[in-house]
């Protein structure tokens, strides 16, 4: 792990929480970026809820889209400048609720876009309410007397529903530990190489703490990503288009 | 260029690659569907990007990014696909975004159906979507302003960076006329500064978002904006204006008939007039200043409650009677306007 974040990391009006996973998420962006020598050309779409604050955590020209349509909005950019690289960067319930059909539709066409999900099990920006990834019997504020998963369903796991497509690339990382850090840059860069490489539609999940919504300390925040939700959600590589040809 | 016959929808879609559009993301409905297939295959030749999107949803957010990174982006519609797009048309406005939305309008509420109407001038001319807004509106009325309103569109969305909606109709939409297709013009997708492009090390970087959290005077700006465009874009077409006892306001496919009404009134000695609003928003009050003689005003529009006839009333400052002739299931006839007319002339209403 470096100590130094790359200069495009900026935090220079971040207000996540202490403990957030996103900071870790934007840093290991950055060093993908900087380390590929993309820094300067990636174009960025963020979502409208946590991940939007990180318009001014690095120094990536963004834009800060509707919720739930950052992926669409990314088509429309590559489409007009395919020589740069263009990631949406976007929670769980952008990427797998309001969003869904988006997210499916561009795998469907293949689309030459990286998604990266912040998987945090919950709806962090309203307040920690019972997104579809939610584990079950998981307390929300929308769930107060836990997750009952004969009305709302189970834990939506992305390898299970897009693994189908004729997609570049689908991976799922984890922000708990070093180990998951490493693993996680690995699965961003082979994206991005896939990305650049013109294969088509890569999604990282990647799971990450929000000790706030949960109330919890931060500590235990990452402990539950290794105890609970990676039983849920195995870390892995689900797609990789040239390795299966 | 030599004339050629054309759908309406046809010739809107080739104005638009000849505006130097090349980036469109639609959804097909009736009665627009013809924009979309046009330039499934024609956005190809000229060496653009069409998409059939998922939903209007999509498309317009696709438009967003497509705008964002430059291009000059369409996305068009019609009544239920329209309100879709309102979301993303508010995001457009609120990030000082460029793009043409087209609402090839049809009739009724909800579903409605799939003929010619005017019902969505309420949502056209208020600002549609959430928030604090208003947007250009231009309302063609022919197979030739349909394709001369596309660069038009796109230069007064540059200039203000703000989205311009064209008010078609399924009329014109779908009727076809001889039409000169404009020349074609070349759009650089690095015009502007700030489109996102990349940052350079060392140089600020380019944000897409809601200039309300960023503008250092937000207020003024939007209040100087929208003043602006009220004052500068104002378009209208007046037709025997001056010297008429009752004017009528009509814009689209209802303000042809009016002209017809106008002509065949005149032959018969009761001097009618035709104020053709070619902007929506900005309503053209300054057409009102010319109506001298006018003792009433009659809107001829295709809703039932008469949707412009409070603007008229503004425009007038409310010294005048003025009444709305509604046809919903057919185009109106001229003599049922001119009938109307004579109606509120000899009523004493005036």
């Amino acid at each position: 792990m470096r100590l130094v974040a790359p200069e495009t990391v900026t935090f220079t009006e971040s207000g996540f929480c202490p403990g957030c996973g996103h900071g870790l998420a934007v840093r290991l962006i950055a060093e993908v970026m900087e380390e590929m020598g993309l820094s300067e050309k990636l174009l960025t779409i963020v979502d409208v809820a946590c991940g939007s604050l990180n318009i001014d955590s690095w120094r990536f020209d963004t834009i800060m889209a509707a919720h739930g349509r950052p992926i669409a909005t990314a088509v429309g950019v590559k489409k007009v400048r395919p020589e740069n690289p263009v990631m949406a960067y976007i929670g769980d319930g952008a990427a797998y609720s309001i969003g869904l059909a988006e997210t499916m539709h561009t795998a469907l066409r293949n689309d030459n876009v990286v998604t990266v999900v912040i998987n945090n099990s919950l709806y962090g920006m309203t307040g920690g309410q019972c997104a579809p990834t939610s584990l079950p019997g998981q307390i929300t504020t929308s769930t107060p007397r836990g997750k009952d998963t004969k009305k709302a369903g189970m834990p939506f796991r992305v390898e299970e529903a897009f693994t189908g497509f004729d997609i570049a690339y689908l991976a799922r990382g984890s922000m708990a530990d070093a180990r998951g850090m490493i693993q996680s840059k690995k699965y961003l860069q082979k994206a991005f190489e896939k990305h650049m490489n013109g294969e088509g539609f890569c999604l990282v999940e990647l799971l990450s703490a929000c000790p706030t919504n949960l109330n919890i300390t931060p500590v235990k925040s990452v402990e539950r990503i290794k105890n609970d939700m990676i039983p849920y959600f195995p870390l892995g590589e689900f797609k990789d288009k040239k390795e299966e040809e | 260029m030599a004339k050629v016959l054309l759908k309406g929808n046809e010739a809107l879609a080739e104005a638009a690659l000849a505006a130097g559009c090349r980036f469109y993301s639609g959804y097909p409905i009736t009665p627009q569907t013809e924009i979309l297939e046009y330039l499934s295959w024609r956005m190809e030749d000229v060496g653009g990007e069409f998409i059939q999107a998922e939903s209007e949803l999509a498309g317009i957010n696709m438009v967003l990014g497509a705008a964002a990174a430059g291009a000059r982006a369409l996305t068009t519609s019609s009544g239920p696909g329209f309100s879709l797009k309102q979301e993303g048309i508010s995001y457009l406005v609120a990030a000082d975004l460029p793009a043409v939305i087209v609402d090839v309008m049809r009739i009724g509420t909800g579903l409605g159906d799939i003929s010619q109407g005017q019902g969505d001038y309420w949502q056209l001319t208020r600002g549609g979507g959430h928030g604090d807004y208003r947007t250009l509106v231009l309302a063609p009325d022919s197979v030739q302003e349909n394709a001369d309103m596309m660069a038009e569109a796109f230069d007064l969305a540059e200039k203000y960076r703000h989205p311009v909606l064209i008010a078609s109709d399924a009329a014109i939409g779908q009727m076809i006329e001889a039409v000169e297709i404009p020349e074609f013009i070349e759009h650089d997708i690095d015009k502007f500064d700030w489109t996102i492009k990349g940052c350079k090390k060392g140089t600020e970087q380019r944000k897409i978002q809601n200039i309300y959290y960023t503008h250092p005077d937000y207020e003024t700006y939007l209040a100087d904006k929208y003043a602006e465009m009220e004052e500068q874009e104002q378009r209208y077409e007046n037709i025997q204006v001056e010297d008429a006892e009752l004017v009528l306001v009509a814009y689209g496919i209802s303000s042809r008939v009016c002209r017809e009404a106008v002509e065949a009134a005149r032959a018969e000695g009761l001097k009618l007039g035709l104020i053709r609003p070619v902007t929506l928003w900005p309503f053209p009050v300054k057409a009102f200043e010319e109506a001298k003689a006018a003792k009433a005003f009659l809107t001829v529009e295709m809703n039932i409650l008469g949707q412009m006839v409070d603007d008229v009333k503004l425009a007038t400052c409310g010294k005048y009677p003025v009444d709305h002739y509604g046809s919903i299931f057919e185009i109106p006839e001229y003599d049922g306007i001119i009938e109307k007319a004579k109606e509120m002339l000899k009523k004493g209403e005036v």
